[in-house]
């Protein structure tokens, strides 16, 4: 059990972020300006060497970084890989990271990867298992993780929790930081039917210690209802922009992702999604 | 009723079994098509790892034979590990095997080539050795040593002109590839690693080297594959790629 921060989990600064991509390493390096942190994928960097740990280091020297895992199954039934928990403490003691995150999810089964955060039933069950398996990693790393809540595309109907109360619960437990994205919240909101904002009121939010963004894709289900696709692959959607507004009114300033996974951008369009966010922040009384 | 990540798991793979019961669109009805998202998400992510890890194959096959080839693949081999730049190491082999592509019987070698540059590419630095050690050593104590190679050198032989194979799937107006065998030496001075299809002999040379033996050992089984193998030529090669981190002189009497 550790101890959380007094202001907000985490060392990374109130201000924008954004998902780093090798692409922009010139761009960054020349004209970093809004973005003043980077995040990387952890999984990336579990290479021996090369360029993509060279800059890595270069980059770090210069903005604090967040290591955001994608692959390490906390949700999995099964005991976590000691193995990739080795390469995550091996990442987080040369590089030093500002933050280390992972996701509310199963992707692995058995030795079997899927490459994909997949969802959990929220049980009691379900609640002693991760919060067994975060407190292993906070071990393991020496220090405080943040976890993020899922986009979601279906519920179980085993689940006994409200999705808030599961997270504010293993907060509690394991006295671990909360990453809330607000475009997920979106997402599984207008897929499940409830009202974002409502999720946003119930969320433990003295817990936040960062806030993700993304662009999704709109589908709709069976029944013609909107189904919206958690893309990483476009811009941020006006109504998560607003429901930003909403989440640091009542959070204060704090650290704001922008991701951008697929169909990656040239580095102004996404310098220009961290403006927005920049703008964001500077509404909020600090 | 509850729903295993077994279940789950198995449904995810193969798309011919409905979404397990138990889940719900959140008002109580079946998922349904809700759980094709999490089966496409799965596919999609895989295959894309798979183009990105293998673009000539991908090039070769053309879109939609390569997302229903890799279909095939990732549900047979799904990824072991979470770090998906190694994805597919298991490819070369599916693509030897797989007889509906048997007409293209250069594509496993073609994926063998893209593996070891990724490889290279993510291979541990090191520091080469100063050429003037060599200059150094008498040319007895020279063939009596051993060298050590940069944890980025590979080397790829093919019955195939898989280098040639390779430019022609990737670069517009490369030259149609010759019909004859190739053997790739992959080595990494700074951070992209560099191809060079060696010439008869010096693959042999280097295959013995990196076994450890000798540099005498090496010349004789390179000679043994050529015998007009030219081991200055090869050495310089070797060098200039800063293949070489180490030189650890033979035991002389």
């Amino acid at each position: 059990m550790l101890d959380a921060t007094p202001r907000y989990p985490g060392q990374l600064p109130a201000a924008p972020g954004v998902g780093y991509k090798p692409q922009h390493f010139r761009d960054i390096a020349d004209h970093p300006a809004p973005v003043a942190w980077l995040e990387i994928h952890a999984e990336n960097y579990m290479g021996a060497g090369g360029r993509p740990i060279a800059q890595l280091r270069h980059l770090s020297a210069r903005f604090p970084v967040s290591v955001h895992g994608v692959g390490l199954s906390i949700g999995g039934e099964g005991p976590l890989d000691a193995d990739h928990l080795s390469r995550l403490k091996q990442l987080c003691d040369w590089l030093q990271p500002a933050s280390f995150s992972e996701h509310l999810a199963w992707s692995s089964h058995g030795d079997h990867f899927l490459n994909d955060l997949l969802p959990l039933p929220y049980t009691d069950a379900t609640l002693a298992r991760v919060a067994a398996h975060i407190d292993q990693v906070q071990q393991m790393l020496g220090r405080q993780m943040l976890l993020e809540n899922p986009s979601s595309y279906l519920a179980f109907a085993e689940s006994t929790w409200s999705e808030t109360d599961f997270l504010a619960e293993l907060a509690h437990r394991t006295g671990c930081g909360l990453l809330l994205d607000v475009n997920n919240v979106f997402v599984s909101a207008t897929n499940l039917d409830y009202e974002p904002r409502a999720y946003i009121d119930a969320f433990p939010l003295d817990r936040v210690g960062e806030i993700h963004l993304g662009g999704h894709d709109e589908d709709s289900d069976d029944h013609g209802a909107p189904l919206l696709i958690d893309s990483h692959g476009r811009e941020i959607a006006d109504p998560v922009w607003t429901l930003l507004d909403y989440t640091l009114a009542r959070t204060g300033p704090r650290p704001v992702l922008v991701e951008w996974d697929t169909d990656v951008p040239d580095w102004p369009v996404l310098a220009g999604e961290a403006g927005r966010a920049e703008a964001a922040l500077a509404r909020v009384p600090a | 009723m509850t729903v295993s990540q077994a279940q789950l798991h198995d449904a995810l793979l193969d798309g011919a079994r409905p979404a397990p019961a138990g889940l719900t669109d959140g008002h109580g009805r079946p998922a349904g098509g809700r759980f094709a998202v999490y089966r496409n998400n799965v596919a999609v992510a895989l295959t894309d790892a798979l183009e990105a890890n293998f673009p000539a194959v991908a090039s070769l096959l053309g879109p939609a034979n390569f997302r229903n080839v890799m279909g095939i693949f990732l549900r047979r081999h799904p990824p072991a590990r979470p770090m998906i730049a190694e994805y597919g190491a298991g490819l070369p082999a599916f693509l030897d095997g797989f007889e509906p592509l048997g007409h293209l019987g250069y594509l496993g070698d073609v994926a063998r080539l893209e593996q070891a540059l990724r490889a290279a590419y993510h291979a541990a630095d090191a520091a080469p050795v100063d050429p003037a050690v060599f200059e150094a050593l008498a040319p007895d104590a020279l063939m009596q040593s051993r060298l050590t190679l940069a944890p980025a050198v590979r080397l790829v032989r093919s019955n195939w002109p898989v280098h040639a194979i390779r430019a022609y799937a990737l670069e517009p107006g490369a030259p149609k590839p010759p019909a004859q065998p190739q053997d790739v030496l992959i080595q990494r001075p700074e951070y992209d690693p560099q191809m060079t299809t060696l010439p008869p002999g010096a693959a042999g040379f280097v295959t013995t080297v990196a076994a450890g033996h000798t540099l005498g050992a090496a010349h004789d089984a390179a000679l043994a594959e050529a015998a007009d193998f030219d081991l200055a030529q090869t050495l310089a090669l070797l060098l200039s790629g800063g293949a070489i981190t180490e030189i650890t002189p033979g035991e002389t009497p």
